[in-house]
């Protein structure tokens, strides 16, 4: 360990103490000083849009062609833009010949680390409020290399033809240096504890390793994720241009405040000089973040003088786009005769590089799974010379629930005990880890549902279901993924004389169908049809600074809105006066209904939006506010689960695994609109399916370099692969979130590769713990 | 070179390494049909050619001199959307929308392979009469169009009822 890491561990570990003080006096605080210690009253509104299964409003843009993406606007004058990448994991770049690319035709510039203006490293993400950057490298400031496909030069041409060919023409030669591409030689080399926003990924209760030792029942077992790319189909991008010294992002981007912010900190401007627009994104799952691209494409265009548009090609996202990590995972449990958890150890170790911060947190679905008497969990951090690794759905969970819920049905099955009834026998009272109250968790009620419609009972002992060829299995897993709402929301709400509204915040829209819910819920708020409502996103001149990840948009918005919802009751009390219906009522006692403001509990009581401002004789009233700081989110252990059954057919000759049926039964708080929620889920469990039985990116371990930067070769689910895959849920209001919504993005892709894996079992007999599950490892 | 691009005739001067799919999105102001990896495993840029879905990216677009091609832009009639572009709206066949264009080309000219009698993999019946287009077909012909946001469910459900009667 360097003493730069040693530094960083430090500071790291002093701010997790603090945290950890606050986070005690939070808990210990009454209900009522928390947000969302008196239910949002949306919860109890029955009978508006919230709930209603409303078609996307974006939809016909979508299915005509219409909707403009990141690498869709023409600018004037603009440049196409290509990279070439490093071809060794590490060294320096020992001569470099561009005067051939320079000559080719419609090229008007080559950028490399000799001419590339100078710029301040990424903001790493996480590591300050509007941080967004992937790595905290040098972008083409020196020829240091730090990992194979770093970029070493960018051609401007004007076309991507000629940016293409030019690219081809230029001639590199390096000096390379020793690396460590191998996740067995970085181990070798010592680990260290991960540290996951600033807590350290390592929990003790208890003396774990004796009591596993005692324990009547025990597995013990290692379990293997390899790395995964999020691969969305739409290629990042970014169309940019300078006016000035004001620099214009039209980016494909799940955070366009964070990305603003973090570009001008790389450009030494200020926050307002650069404005960055994301109205459609073609997919994200955590990689459409800032990433050096967006940089190189502003710096060229700051060179070249003119407009340019970068669109990086599918090897050109796996070189550049970091994914996630692979894991090596040790889980171990004891149990006492009736099944009851003694012990719980999961730990092990992920590969990271020292210029990123995504020490992959597997254990988190153990901290709040189980009750268990003992418990050990711990991540440990091997540094890797490599494409620096992120955020990809459900980081952490994904391959932490495969390990967790494998270990659970082998134990099951060396006890002789129903998958679901060893689990039930294990529910907490309260979260294992932090002692504090559920807000809201039934389990127990997802199973119950899920296994009647999957018609779980009728499961039979391993290797005895065949039909022909074809071995046939049922697995169980539980889905797990916390309710997160960041710091940093706010919205502004404009109420305009005729009633209608919009709704401006900085928030985004990737597929998850949120400004569609969005709108719905907003309507509801303010009492307002969903056509009188307006709901602007994904452009960094409005308010608020929303990520799109950790599945907390919804109520990052939620909350938002109703922080703004306040200010503007509060205003149009004061303008409606003594003259109106509402005088002397506080904004407590009123809600948004009909197309203006009624006392709650007495509706008569009412006077509309365009009455009280046509007599205030305003055009348009605005508010906007932030809501407080989540301290619900430890107050109260705030997670979704979810029942996840899955059935497979094995062929005995081939080893291919076939999924024929898919059941996800939820417990994610309230459904705000059961169409896009419902996608939601299919689409992580369909990520899932890939996590459990073909996604890989290969590493080759000698060289550092990725060996399958194509969709061709890196493969993911399609068409056939997917069966009709089943979704329900338990509807049940989490009484502490806006709403009573958790979000939906994320839980859908865990647990799946161990329902799978553990079908797969039933199926054949053969536990495999190295995914994903092809058929070698069948036969 | 000339061509028929969504009824209309198009003259352009192209350079001979443009794919038809950049001459689409590049020169002529139609990024309706998608660049998802430019080397034909994703689908997203499927267009149809003369009535067949062809993949974009991997034609060059002097190949297509005097061919009429339709992108997702071309399939409304009247101003209103095509019936399976409304069906993949009422099914909620897609998420992000990136893959959507190159799904919905994809799937009208698989329609009409069907139609012909076309044999999938999966086909039990070789005689050339028009194939049924159940879940199971549907999903083996549109497995070359990937959807990362796994909205798989919602298109062969969009597709199947937009052509049950067409193909029986």
């Amino acid at each position: 360990m360097s003493i730069r890491d040693h530094a960083r561990t430090a500071k790291q570990a002093m701010q997790a103490a603090t945290q950890a003080a606050m986070t005690k006096a939070i808990q210990l605080a009454p209900d009522s000083w928390m947000p969302g210690g008196r239910p949002d009253p949306l919860i109890f509104h029955k009978h508006g849009h919230v709930g209603q299964p409303v078609s996307r409003i974006d939809g016909p843009l979508k299915v005509s062609g219409a909707a403009p993406f990141a690498a869709e606007i023409p600018l004037e004058g603009m440049a196409y833009a290509a990279l070439l990448f490093s071809t060794i994991p590490k060294g320096r770049i020992a001569s470099m010949d561009v005067s051939d690319a320079l000559l080719a035709p419609g090229v008007s510039l080559v950028m490399t680390h000799r001419n590339a203006p100078r710029m301040a490293t990424m903001p790493l993400f996480l590591t300050g409020a509007k941080a967004a950057g992937g790595d905290d490298l040098p972008i083409m400031q020196d020829d240091r290399i730090h990992w194979n496909g770093q970029p070493v030069a960018l051609v401007l041409a004007d076309t991507q033809e000629q940016a293409d060919h030019a690219t081809s023409l230029i001639r590199v030669t390096y000096q390379a240096e020793e690396a460590v591409t191998s996740f067995a030689a970085a181990k070798d080399n010592g680990t260290v504890p991960g540290l996951f926003m600033n807590q350290p990924l390592q929990s003790r209760n208890g003396d774990a390793d004796a009591a596993l030792a005692e324990a009547a029942h025990k597995v013990d077992a290692v379990y293997r994720t390899p790395r995964h790319n999020h691969n969305p189909i739409e290629l990042h991008a970014a169309t940019v241009m300078w006016q000035g010294d004001r620099l214009r992002v039209h980016d494909a981007s799940q955070a366009v405040a964070h990305t603003a912010w973090s570009l001008a900190q790389v450009f030494g401007i200020d926050e307002d000089q650069v404005h960055v627009t994301s109205p459609f994104v073609g997919g994200g799952f955590g990689s459409k973040t800032l990433w050096q691209h967006q940089v190189l494409a502003a710096a060229a265009s700051k060179l070249a003088g003119r407009p340019v548009r970068i669109m990086l090609s599918r090897e050109g996202v796996h070189r550049m786009v970091g994914g996630r990590t692979v894991t090596e995972q040790r889980v171990a449990i004891g149990a006492d005769a009736d099944g009851r958890f003694q012990s719980l150890i999961h730990s092990g170790t992920i590969a990271m590089t020292r210029h990123n911060m995504m020490p992959e947190p597997f254990i988190l679905p153990a901290r709040s799974g189980y009750a268990s008497r003992t418990m050990k969990l711990d991540v440990e951090v091997a540094y890797v010379d490599m494409i620096a690794n992120t955020f990809m759905r459900a980081p952490g969970e994904a391959v932490g629930t495969f390990a967790l819920e494998s270990a659970i049905d082998e134990l099951a099955v060396a006890m002789g005990i129903d998958p679901i009834e060893l689990r039930l026998r294990n529910e907490p009272d309260k979260d294992p880890s932090t002692g504090a109250p559920f807000s809201a968790r039934h389990v127990e009620e997802a199973y119950r549902s899920g296994a009647e419609r999957f018609g779980w009972s009728s499961r039979g002992a391993p290797g005895s279901r065949k039909d022909g060829e074809w071995l046939i299995g049922t697995g169980v897993a539980t889905a797990t993924y916390p309710y997160y709402r960041m710091p940093g929301g706010a919205a502004r709400i404009t109420l305009s004389k005729d009633g209608a509204a919009t709704i401006d915040i900085a928030a985004h829209e990737m597929g998850m169908g949120t400004s569609t819910a969005q709108t719905q819920v907003a309507a509801d708020r303010l009492g307002l049809a969903m056509d009188q409502v307006t709901f602007r996103y994904g452009d960094s001149s409005l308010p608020g600074v929303v990520l799109a990840g950790g599945s907390q948009q919804t109520a990052a918005i939620g909350a938002s809105v109703i922080a703004a919802q306040r200010v503007l009751v509060k205003e149009l009390l004061k303008l409606a006066g003594n003259d109106s219906p509402l005088a002397g009522l506080k904004v407590e006692d009123v809600g948004g209904r009909d197309g203006g403001l009624a006392k709650l509990d007495d509706p008569d009581r009412f006077e509309s939006y365009a009455s009280i401002l046509s007599r205030a004789r305003r055009d348009t009233v605005v508010a906007e506010a932030s809501p407080p700081p989540p301290l619900e989110m430890l107050h109260w252990s705030m997670h979704s689960h979810g029942a996840m059954f899955c059935e497979v057919r094995v062929n005995a000759v081939t080893g291919e695994v076939r999924v024929s049926r898919f059941l996800g039964s939820f417990d994610c708080g309230r459904i705000l609109n059961p169409k896009t929620a419902a996608s939601q889920f299919r689409g992580g469990i369909v990520m899932g399916l890939g996590l459990a039985l073909m996604e890989e990116t290969q590493f080759d371990e000698r060289s550092g370099r990725i060996m399958n930067p194509s969709l061709a070769e890196y493969h993911v689910p399609v068409h056939m692969d997917v069966p009709d895959i089943e979704v329900m849920w338990t509807d049940i209001p989490d009484p502490h979130a806006p709403m009573g919504a958790r979000g939906v993005g994320e839980i859908g892709i865990t647990g799946v590769g161990a329902a799978v894996a553990n079908a797969v079992f039933n199926a054949t007999g053969k536990r495999v713990r190295d995914l994903p599950i092809t058929l070698d490892k069948l036969l | 070179m000339d061509l028929v691009i969504n009824g209309k005739p198009v003259s352009v001067d192209v350079d001979p390494r443009v794919s038809l799919l950049d001459l689409l999105r590049e020169r002529l102001d139609l990024p309706g049909t998608k660049k998802g990896c430019n080397q034909g495993a994703c689908g997203a840029c499927t267009v149809l050619v003369d009535g067949e879905r062809i993949l974009s990216c991997l034609g060059l677009a002097v190949q297509y001199e005097g061919r009429s091609v339709t992108t997702v832009e071309g399939l409304a009639e009247d101003g209103s959307l095509h019936r399976l572009q409304q069906a993949f709206i009422d099914h909620d066949g897609f998420q992000c929308g990136y893959c959507t264009p190159g799904q919905i080309c994809s799937a009208i000219g698989m329609a009409a392979e069907a139609r012909r009698g076309l044999p999938s993999f999966v086909t039990a019946d070789l005689d050339g009469d028009p194939v049924p287009l159940s879940g199971e077909e549907v999903r083996e012909r549109m497995s070359g169009n990937l959807c990362r946001c796994g909205a798989y469910n919602g298109i062969v459900a969009a597709i199947t009822e937009t052509f049950a009667e067409d193909v029986r």
